[in-house]
């Protein structure tokens, strides 16, 4: 499939970071050797996601709460100089006995089709799928999996999920068809629509479960992170509890391309990155999922590993990172890459540091620290005469 | 009534005390949420329910329930319980 170029004209990046205590806005040279801290925004904040609408390049949307208040959105046109809260954040309808579901964290932020302007989707704990149609400030539950007996028993409690929740996630839009969707539930598995929402179903043959578990149950199924090629969208790839995974569409069956590294560093983890313009080229942070789970980097050395051909083989990627007592963690959306050419990659720790590579991983440097624990990582370019530079 | 704001949500009034009305708690926070939009929702819930560590008290008087009755001349404070790192 031919690859779209890399646009020479492609703004630098900027690096949007949410943290536990606020956001920052982390700006780089056209070189991406210079970076420049804005920020904090939102100090004290739980920030979720910090995402700029690639469609105008301008619009910016945080999910946050504190300790206390409630879950909402913000919204910025100005690249955080100035915010305004939604009118009406993501709530599940109010059930009349109201013993009915709150949200309790936005965690997901996705922006829509291009082809529909102002469309956001957000992912939410406890498990729920929201839609705004009007760039974020009013949401409403979105597709029938609210109220359907076997999502809401996929979707499980509290109980069930991560530590602070069960979260929907990876909100995924084919950009050849608005109508086609995919997300992920960290308890409950991947699920597809090809109708716009209105129907799900789930998509998790070939994945693996934990041991003396039903692996046809979708309950049972624990995806880290999908990630859907930008230069093929027909190849997606999948961080998982059980695994790393890639599908290659329109099969249905994923394969477990995590076999394929070092049985010393495993291929558990929780983000994903997919190379803008090469379906086969991805990137992961490896993390220790051996006995009860430290996930920190394997022996305490840290690494993102590539492949270059879909995952048949992978290069360990260390050149600059510390080379031993370094017990990282990295979070589920806190690695991301800028659509340059050659691409950079960016990672945050819970250890509040933010680590770049200017060339695909070759080599690293550390180029924020200091940070409360980092939560989220998207890399955006936004239109030049965006906001304060 | 005058109704205390606690720092956290000063960024939807201006200030620490302001005045609201209504015959019940829930009245009042309505009331509130129309002077400042999105107040009530960053207090309670979609199910009507109190958020987690917030408390409310009239004078002095530790209350829970969105119907409990309030006087015109009562005094309201909205305190939140902080805890955590």
């Amino acid at each position: 499939m031919p690859a779209p170029s890399a646009a020479s004209a492609t703004p630098p990046p900027v690096i949007l970071v949410a943290t536990r205590k606020g956001a920052w806005l982390i700006h780089g040279d056209a070189q991406r050797s210079r970076w420049w801290l804005d920020g904090p925004h939102f100090l004290g904040h739980i920030l979720n996601h910090l995402v700029l609408d690639p469609r105008d390049g301008r619009t910016l949307l945080a999910a946050a709460k504190t300790g206390h208040l409630g879950p909402t959105v913000f919204r910025s046109a100005d690249l955080g100089v100035t915010w305004r809260e939604a009118a009406r954040p993501p709530a599940f309808a109010k059930t009349a006995d109201g013993n009915g579901r709150a949200v309790d964290q936005v965690f997901w932020l996705t922006p829509g089709h291009p082809s529909e302007p102002g469309c956001w989707y957000a992912g939410t704990s406890p498990q729920g799928l929201f839609r705004s149609e009007d760039g974020g400030d009013t949401w409403t539950p979105f597709s029938p999996i609210h109220d359907d007996p076997d999502y809401l028993r996929w979707m499980g409690t509290v109980q069930d999920g991560t530590p602070d929740g069960p979260k929907l996630h990876s909100i995924l839009v084919d950009p050849r068809d608005p109508a086609h969707l995919y997300f992920a539930m960290s308890g409950g598995g991947v699920h597809e629509s090809r109708d716009g929402g209105r129907r799900f179903a789930p998509l998790l043959k070939g994945l693996e479960v934990v041991e003396g578990f039903d692996v046809a149950d979708p309950t049972f199924h624990d995806p880290h992170c999908l990630r859907i090629s930008p230069a093929d969208p027909d190849r997606l790839y999948q961080q998982n509890h059980c695994g790393l995974y890639r599908l290659d569409r329109p099969g249905d069956t994923w394969v477990r391309i995590g076999r394929n590294l070092p049985a010393g560093v495993g291929d558990i983890g929780f983000p994903m990155v997919v190379h803008p313009r090469d379906r086969d080229r991805a990137w992961i942070f490896p993390m220790d999922g051996q006995t009860v789970w430290p996930r920190t980097s394997p022996d305490g050395k840290p690494a993102v590993y590539g492949t270059r051909d879909g995952g048949e083989t992978w290069q360990r990627l260390d050149a600059g990172l510390p080379r031993e007592q370094a017990w990282w963690t990295v979070k589920r959306q806190a690695m991301g890459a800028d659509q340059l050419d050659p691409v950079g990659l960016y990672f945050g720790t819970t250890s509040g540091e933010l680590w770049a590579s200017a060339d695909e991983g070759a080599a690293w440097t550390c180029i924020a620290r200091h940070l409360p624990e980092i939560y989220a990582v998207e890399v955006a370019h936004p239109a030049p005469d965006t906001g304060r530079r | 009534m005058n109704v205390l704001i606690p720092t956290p949500l000063r960024s939807y009034t201006g200030q620490s005390m302001v005045v609201a009305h209504g015959a019940t708690l829930g009245e009042v926070l309505a009331d509130l949420d129309a002077r400042y939009p999105g107040i009530r929702f960053r207090i309670v819930d979609e199910q009507d329910r109190l958020r987690p560590h917030m408390r409310f008290f009239v004078n002095g008087h530790a209350i829970r329930d969105l119907s409990h009755p309030l006087a015109e001349a009562s005094e309201l404070a909205i305190v939140q319980a902080l805890s955590g790192g």
